[in-house]
Parts: C-alpha cells; sequence; structure tokens
C-alpha cells in the first residue's frame, strides 16, 4: 500500500477492531441475557457475563416458548424454516421459468409480460396491505402456509437476474443443442439450470435470508399461534408488556431467530456478496 | 452423406434483403468453402443451411430432401462453432455423447462412437473425462469436430472455426481440418474471412460479397481468372494492384494513368479499345527489367517509396509516374533497392486483368 | 440485447410465464388497483352508499395534522438513517481497504447484521435501552442523563435511527468496500507520486470514483429506511411516542388494520406507492447500473 506508516496501520486496526466491537455489542448483551435467570436480568445493572441458564433457558424456549404464547419456539422455527425455503425455492423456480420463456422465445405479449413483471418492483407488500389481505382473505388463504408463502414469490429481482444470466450465455450453445436434438425443456433442464447452478446458489442465500426475516406479512395473515413464525414469536412475548415479558425466554429466542440466517451469510459468504451484487444490476 | 443444392436462397429481415438469390450446388464428398468480408452474410448462409435461420426465398436440400421447414436436427448435418459452443458443464465425452443420448442411441453404440471420434482426433481417455474450462484452445476445437464426427452426418457446417485460434495452431489446425475431411470423405462447408484459409482448405471457394455470389470455382481459377473486381481485391496476398487505366486506341496496349503503358496480349481486347478500364496486375507478376529491353515491351516506371524485406522476397511499396496511387511489387529474393529509386518494370501480357470500372466485370474472357 | 431467435412453440412461452404473472396480477396488481379505486371513493358512515369523490381523500390527508407529522417523522428518519449508515460505513469501509491483509476478515465480522431481521434488531436495542433494565440506560442514568425513550420522543426518533442504521451498516460497507477495491491500484499510487496525501488522496481521487456507489447507495438507503424499518418502529416504539417515531408505513398499517380505516388507509397506500415509483424511477434512470464492480 502506497505511503504505509506502522502506526498508521495499527490505528487503522484499532478503528475497525472497535467498529467490530460496537456493531457487536448488542448482541453480546443479548446472548449474556439469555444465559441468566430472569431475577438476574431484573437487577441494575444487569450482568454483563454470561450466566451458567444457557441450556436451560433454549431448551425451555425451544420447547415450551414464553407463557404468554401459546407456542413453543421450536415450532416456530419450523413454520420460518417453511417459510424461508418455501419463498426461497418458489421465487427462483416461477422467475426462473419466466426468464426463460422471456430471453428465449419470441410470443405475443412479451412485452407485456416484462412490465408486468416490472411493475412488482414499485409495489412492495407495504403499500398494499388491506387490499391484499382482503384477496388471501377471500382466498381462504389465512393462517396457511399457502398464504404464507405464494402471494410473497412473484419476483422482478429474480427474473431479471435470471434474464441478465442467460442473456450473457452464448447464443451457439442454444443453437448447438437445437443441432443435437434438444427441444426447448431439455435445453433448459440439461444445459441452462447446470450452467447457472452458482447464479441459482447465491440467490438462493439472499431469498432465504428474505424468506426468514419476513415480519409485515406474517403479521397480517397469522392469527394462529402454530402458524407463528419466529419473528412474530418475539412480537407476541414482548407484547406481554415489561411486567410480564420473560426476558431470558425473550432474548434466547432472539439469538435463536438469528441464528439461521447469520450463519448462512457468514458461511456462504462468497455466494452471499456474489447473490447481492447480482440481484441490485 | 449426400450433396447439398440451393435454388436461389434468399434472406430478409423484415424489409432488408440480406442474402439475394443464392444458387450453388455442392457435390457429395465436396468441401466448398465460402469466403467473403465480415457482413457479407456467409454466416447467415451458413446457418440457413443448418436450420438456425429461416429461409425468405428459394430451396435447399440436402441429399434428395428439400430441407427447408425441417428442425437442424432434423437435416442430418452437425456444425462446429466459432466459439465452439462447447457445453461447460459437460465432460469431453458426455460433450460428444450428448447429441446421441437424445437420438437414443443405445449407450453401448454411443461409447464405440465417441471412442473411435476421439481416436480420430488423438483425444486421449484423461481428455474424456475433463470440462472445456480445462482444455487448451485447440483441444476444444478438436472436441467441437469430435461433436460433428460422433453424429456421422451427411454434411459438416464450420463456422469459422479457427478464427479463435492464435496464427501457429491455426495453420496446424488447418491442415488437421483437410486431411479430417479428406479422410471421412462428409461433404462440407466451411465459411470463413480469411482467404488463405479459403484457398488452401477448399476444393471449391463461393465468394460472396453484400448478399451476392460474385464467383465459384476452384482457387487456381479465382486466382487466375477472378471474373469480378472484388474477387481479384479479395483473392491473393499481398493484394492484386487494381489501377485506373484506359485501353490504347489500337487495343493492343494499356495505359496507365501515370503514364506509362504496358502491352496487352494480341486481339483479345481488340472490342474494348479506348475504353476505361481498371487495370488489375498481382504484386508477384512484376518483372524487374533493364531499361534497354524496353523496345516492343513497353515498361512501367516504378517509383520506390518504401521497401520490406521479408528474407524470401522483397515487397517494394511505390507508385507509378505521375499517379499517386500506392501500389505493391513482390520481388524474389533480397534486393538491394533504395527509397525515390525508379525501377522499370514489366508484365506479361496475359497476367493483366482488366475490368470494366462501373460494373466490376472481367473484360475479354 | 436480444438473442436470436432461438426456439419456436406456440404455448410454452405463456405456459412458462402463467405462475409468476398470475401471481402478479392477483397479488400485486389487483389489490394496487383496488387501492387505487378506493382512494377515490367515499363512504357514508353506514356503510351502504359509495360516491366518487376525485381528489377529496388526499386533499383531506394531506390536510391532517398526524399525516403531516407523519411525513415529516419520515423525512427526518431515513435522511438520519441514510446519512448516518452511509458515512458510518464508508468510514470503515476506508479503513478496510488500507488493511490490505484482513480486509476479508473484517469484511466477515461486518457483514452478518444484515442478517438480521429489522424485527430483531430492533429487539436488541430495545433490550440495550430498556428503561428498566438495558444496560445502556443505566449507563446512561449514571453519566446523570435520564433515559425513557417511551416518553420522550427526541429519545425514541433516536433510538429507532440508531437500530436501523445497525442493521444498514453492513450492507453499504459491503458495496463501498468493493467499490474501493475495483478502483486501479495505479491511480491511487500515481497520486501518491503526485504528492498527495491519504487524506488528500481520499478526497480527490477515491471519493469521486465512488460517487456512483454512493448514489446508488443513497436511493437504497432511502427506500429501506422507507419500507423496510417497519419491524424496528412495531417492536421498538409501536410508533410512539405520541407519533414522534410513526412513519408512513406504519402509519399505513395501523390507520387500516388497527384502526380499521378503509378508505385513509387506501389513499395512505396510493400516497406510498406514488413515493416507491418515484424511487424506482429514480433508480433506473439516474443510477448509473453496474457501478460497482
Amino acid at each position: 500500500m502506497v505511503g504505509a506508516r506502522p502506526w498508521l496501520n495499527i490505528l487503522t486496526h484499532v478503528i475497525l477492531i472497535l467498529g467490530v466491537l460496537i456493531v457487536a455489542f448488542p448482541i453480546y448483551v443479548t446472548f449474556v441475557a439469555s444465559s441468566h435467570e430472569l431475577e438476574a436480568l431484573l437487577q441494575t445493572p444487569i450482568p454483563l457475563v454470561p450466566g451458567g441458564e444457557l441450556l436451560n433457558n433454549y431448551t425451555a424456549a425451544l420447547t415450551k416458548g414464553a407463557k404468554a404464547v401459546g407456542a413453543p419456539v421450536g415450532v416456530m422455527m419450523l413454520n420460518s424454516l417453511v417459510m424461508a425455503l418455501g419463498i426461497a425455492f418458489g421465487k427462483i423456480a416461477i422467475s426462473i421459468i419466466a426468464a426463460f420463456a422471456i430471453v428465449y422465445f419470441r410470443f405475443r405479449f412479451r412485452m407485456t409480460a416484462f412490465w408486468m413483471i416490472f411493475i412488482t418492483l414499485m409495489l412492495p407488500v407495504e403499500v398494499r396491505i388491506l387490499p391484499t389481505y382482503k384477496v388471501v382473505a377471500d382466498l381462504g388463504m389465512l393462517d396457511t402456509y399457502g398464504g404464507l408463502i405464494i402471494p410473497l414469490i412473484a419476483s422482478a429481482t429474480a427474473t431479471f437476474m435470471f434474464r441478465q444470466v442467460f442473456l450473457t450465455v452464448p447464443d451457439e450453445l442454444a443453437e448447438a443443442a437445437r443441432i443435437d436434438g434438444a427441444g426447448p425443456l431439455r435445453f433448459f433442464w440439461d444445459v441452462l439450470l447446470p450452467i447457472s447452478r452458482t447464479n441459482i446458489a447465491a440467490l438462493f442465500v439472499i431469498l432465504f435470508i428474505y424468506g426468514w426475516n419476513q415480519y409485515l406479512w406474517p403479521l397480517l395473515i397469522t392469527t394462529d399461534e402454530s402458524l407463528y413464525t419466529i419473528l412474530i414469536g418475539i412480537n407476541r412475548m414482548l407484547a406481554a408488556g415489561d411486567d410480564q415479558a420473560e426476558w431470558q425466554i425473550i432474548m434466547a429466542t432472539t439469538m435463536l431467530a438469528m441464528l439461521p440466517p447469520v450463519l448462512v451469510v457468514v458461511s456462504m459468504q462468497r455466494l452471499f456478496v456474489k447473490g447481492l451484487v447480482e440481484t441490485e444490476k | 452423406m449426400a450433396g447439398i443444392n440451393l435454388r436461389g436462397v434468399v434472406k430478409a429481415y423484415g424489409k432488408t434483403q440480406v442474402i439475394h438469390g443464392v444458387d450453388c450446388t455442392i457435390v457429395d464428398g465436396e468441401f466448398l468453402v465460402i469466403v467473403g468480408p465480415s457482413g457479407c452474410g456467409k454466416s447467415t448462409l451458413l446457418r440457413m443451411i443448418a436450420g438456425l435461420e429461416l429461409i425468405t426465398g428459394g430451396e435447399i436440400s440436402i441429399g434428395d430432401r428439400v430441407v427447408n421447414d425441417l428442425e437442424p436436427a432434423e437435416r442430418d448435418i452437425a456444425m462446429v462453432f466459432q466459439n465452439y459452443a462447447l457445453y461447460p458443464h459437460m465432460t469431453v465425452y458426455n460433450n460428444m455423447a450428448y447429441g446421441l443420448k437424445i437420438r437414443g442411441l443405445a449407450k453401448a453404440d454411443i461409447d464405440a462412437r465417441v471412442r473411435k471420434a476421439a481416436e480420430i482426433l488423438a483425444l486421449d481417455d484423461d481428455l474424456l473425462r475433463r470440462t472445456p474450462r480445462q482444455l487448451s484452445g485447440g483441444q476444444r476445437q478438436r472436441v467441437a469436430m469430435g461433436r460433428a464426427i460422433v453424429r456421422q452426418p451427411s454434411a459438416f457446417l464450420f463456422d469459422e472455426p479457427l478464427s479463435n485460434l492464435d496464427a501457429k495452431l491455426r495453420v496446424q489446425m488447418r491442415l488437421e481440418i483437410k486431411k479430417l475431411q479428406k479422410d471421412l470423405g462428409i461433404t462440407s462447408v466451411y465459411v470463413t474471412h480469411d482467404q488463405v484459409e479459403a484457398m488452401t482448405l477448399g476444393h471449391r471457394l463461393l465468394v460472396l460479397n453484400a448478399g451476392i455470389v460474385e464467383q465459384i470455382g476452384a482457387p487456381i481459377e479465382l486466382y487466375e481468372h477472378p471474373a469480378t473486381l472484388f474477387v481479384a481485391g479479395f483473392i491473393g496476398s499481398p493484394a492484386m494492384n487494381l489501377l485506373p487505366a484506359r485501353i490504347g486506341e489500337d487495343g493492343g496496349r494499356v495505359e496507365l494513368s501515370g503514364g506509362d503503358g504496358l502491352p496487352l496480349p494480341p486481339g483479345r481486347f481488340a472490342a474494348h479499345a479506348g475504353r476505361t478500364v481498371t487495370a488489375g496486375i498481382r504484386p508477384e507478376h512484376f518483372e524487374m527489367v533493364a531499361d534497354d529491353q524496353s523496345n516492343g515491351h513497353g515498361v512501367a516506371r516504378l517509383a520506390v517509396d518504401v521497401v520490406e524485406q521479408l528474407g524470401a522476397d522483397t515487397l517494394v511499396h511505390g507508385h507509378f509516374g505521375t499517379d499517386r496511387g500506392v501500389l505493391t511489387v513482390r520481388l524474389n529474393g533480397t534486393q538491394d533497392l533504395q527509397s525515390r529509386q525508379v525501377l522499370p518494370m514489366s508484365v506479361q501480357p496475359e497476367l493483366i486483368h482488366l475490368f470494366d470500372p462501373d460494373s466490376g466485370r472481367r473484360l475479354g474472357g | 440485447m436480444e438473442k436470436r431467435v432461438v426456439f419456436r412453440n406456440p404455448v410454452l412461452p405463456y405456459l412458462l410465464l402463467a405462475p409468476q404473472i398470475a401471481i402478479t396480477l392477483i397479488f400485486f396488481i389487483w389489490p394496487a388497483s383496488q387501492a387505487l379505486y378506493q382512494s377515490l371513493l367515499q363512504q357514508d358512515p353506514f356503510g351502504l352508499r359509495t360516491t366518487f369523490v376525485w381528489a377529496d381523500n388526499f386533499i383531506d390527508l394531506f390536510s391532517q395534522a398526524d399525516y403531516l407529522n407523519s411525513l415529516q417523522v419520515t423525512t427526518v428518519f431515513s435522511i438520519s438513517v441514510a446519512v448516518l449508515a452511509l458515512s458510518s460505513a464508508l468510514y470503515l469501509a476506508v479503513q478496510a481497504d488500507r488493511v490490505l491483509k484482513g480486509a476479508m476478515a473484517y469484511r466477515t465480522l461486518l457483514i452478518w447484521p444484515y442478517a438480521v431481521a429489522p424485527v430483531v434488531a430492533g429487539v436488541l436495542w430495545l433490550f440495550l435501552f430498556n428503561p428498566t433494565l438495558g444496560i445502556a440506560a443505566y449507563w446512561l442514568r449514571e453519566l446523570g442523563y435520564d433515559w425513557n425513550h417511551t416518553l420522550n420522543g427526541g429519545q425514541a426518533m433516536t433510538l429507532v435511527v440508531v437500530a436501523a442504521t445497525w442493521k444498514q451498516i453492513s450492507y453499504n460497507f459491503l458495496f463501498f468496500l468493493a467499490g474501493m477495491q475495483a478502483i486501479p491500484r495505479s491511480l491511487i499510487e500515481a497520486a501518491a507520486i503526485d504528492g498527495a496525501g491519504p487524506v488528500r488522496r481520499f478526497w480527490t481521487i477515491v471519493f469521486p470514483l465512488l460517487t456512483p456507489t454512493t448514489f446508488f447507495l443513497l436511493v437504497i438507503n432511502i427506500v429501506y429506511a422507507f419500507f423496510d424499518t417497519f419491524g424496528i418502529i412495531h417492536s421498538v416504539t409501536e410508533g410512539g411516542p405520541a407519533g414522534a417515531t410513526n412513519i408512513l408505513v406504519y402509519k399505513v398499517f395501523r390507520d387500516g388494520f388497527l384502526n380499521l380505516d378503509l378508505g385513509g388507509s387506501a389513499t395512505q397506500s396510493v400516497v406510498l406507492m406514488t413515493i416507491v415509483i418515484a424511487f424506482t424511477v429514480i433508480q433506473f434512470r439516474y443510477v448509473e447500473r453496474k457501478v460497482h464492480y
């Protein structure tokens, strides 16, 4: 590096480590709180070193949950997992075939379809809360997995990303496949899918996190406790009020809610960064 | 195996016509090279034969079948693409086997055919297990040909297959393709913009310019008797010199615009006496002469601008008299020449080509 | 950029598009048009008759004090979040870019808050600043500063801004770092040879070259603050106290879903849609694509 001086280097590292510590601090406090009994948390100030109740708290959360909510966190995590996987796979599946149609075929209403998909970019669920709720209610999809997942799987971003990927595939590859006697579906399955697999994986990482972290939508359409996702569960536990809040359980649940997406990001960092950059193109 | 027949083949995109009616019969086992500058429509023509482009007008038949409306896979052809178009995620073996699998051939048959093609192309077992990414350019080229060979088609179509290789490898692969085609005896159509490739590979050449066939013929025929100005300028390297000129009143001399004149074969251009023409003389057909030999022969005086010594021969760039147009002369061996020197040049009368400058057609047969 | 025509099939493309288009129509376009339709209607108090009132609902909406307040709150909130999240991420990215060895390690240590849901980010900070048991609130009290965001609007705003910023820093950091690493070393070295010190090099070379990335991130951050922070508001303040953190997205949820004001919610939805459309247009028209990498 240009103009490197030893003391400057050390200072840089100090600043960065400080940044990392500040960013990590809230999680550390949460982790510590999830390892104590409630009584310990009600003292002032609360302890800043881990206690001995870690295992008990997590087991209690996973199997029994908080008193205010009638579902154990284990079930909630399962619901979150179903929703996250459903959204990720659903979005990838319908987007990749839509992109395939748009890129590899010429047909009437092609541009109409393209713009219709584009429009979904401008209509996040936050801006059409009530009427969308009404549609889902009319279709009898409240309190179902289908209702949680299906309305969220249309995706302009994913469709455009796959379109971009397909556009970079040389035309000759499809022509070679045609000469080899492969029809469109065979080409899609034998050639296009395998060569897009890293893009699919990268997108999956992003969408899994997106799906796991969905909050407003499940908040609207689930009233049945057995369908609560973990994020809704946390909200319901908090809603019990400061007096009855079982902070040690809430904190354990919060840690559990963070664990899967954070693990995915950290362990698949390369794919995650690729996915992030590609979906923003 | 089969011949290929093109009758009045036309291609248009919307109102823009790009191929203006091509007629050509390629006989069984022939190696035809379609050559022309980029954008002349040669790839489009090949892709129409392959079935990758629809035909706007005319008829294409392969063997005794009209294939206008057949899918590429039904035309019994194989194609080698410029960028090879190998499936990047499949091994070399599977790249070659894929088309056969789709065709539903038995595993043992597929294996036999792939192994045989691999043997012909000297692709060893280790290579068959690799993916295209792990291959060199020349190896990819071979695999692309292997994919064509295993199909045992009636015709091979090559779309500039050597343009992505470096110069040395290109020469080597050119020889391999020539040998392969000779050994297999399969009708082949080969598209290139490189006239050296065209001259060395083809039994016959089809010169295409702006969607029009300029000439079809054997390489030497095109070299010796270019039918048009375009062919004259395109075939041969360095390119033929094309000079503005006029046929003398007696029809026996061509007067170059620089003021010098050269004799023509007696009688051949009598009908065109006095006409303004474009004279074409290949660089290698000039001969340096002593000034006193000029009697009756006629010489043109070349003012030397630049001399390039290539060892085996010498390229002299210069101009005739007052004409500022640059021309190239190729002389054998090493020559001790200086810039601004004036060299008397003669040309055998029968090696002078004359063209109508407006239509571009050859004059005097 | 278009492909050469490759496959011809009369039905297949429609079948392939059908799922995406069906979901788009049923869950996106139809509800949005319903909101648009309702925003132009007024219902009598008994819900028996509706009349077409053109822009009356909008005029009405923009004359409500609490809606104007919400607009103001949203503006303050999103600008604060964008400025804080961008500047702190840029600062960290500059530092990380400086240490060639280890930049990726710091990236790993800094990117994971991206994976934390907004609502969880809210809970983390809520717990830190909980007036009775929060450790940060305790420290502030020790320093003589009384913290109670449930009563003090300014404190509530600060808390949600901090939580929202905390979550967004990792995203910005990632793009800034990538943007900086894409700048050719030779440029920086040329500037160094010209005698520019590190600070000067940053402001005259690095920062100008990062402008496209910065602008892109600015749009993304504002959109994030507008729409994706619902979970933070919902878990930390529920829009309070006294509407101090009642951002537009939270208000539309609350009015429509909790107070069941259908017409008002539809009108607000339409305003929000207009805002998203404006951001989308800005993003596609003015943000140079592929500014990064």
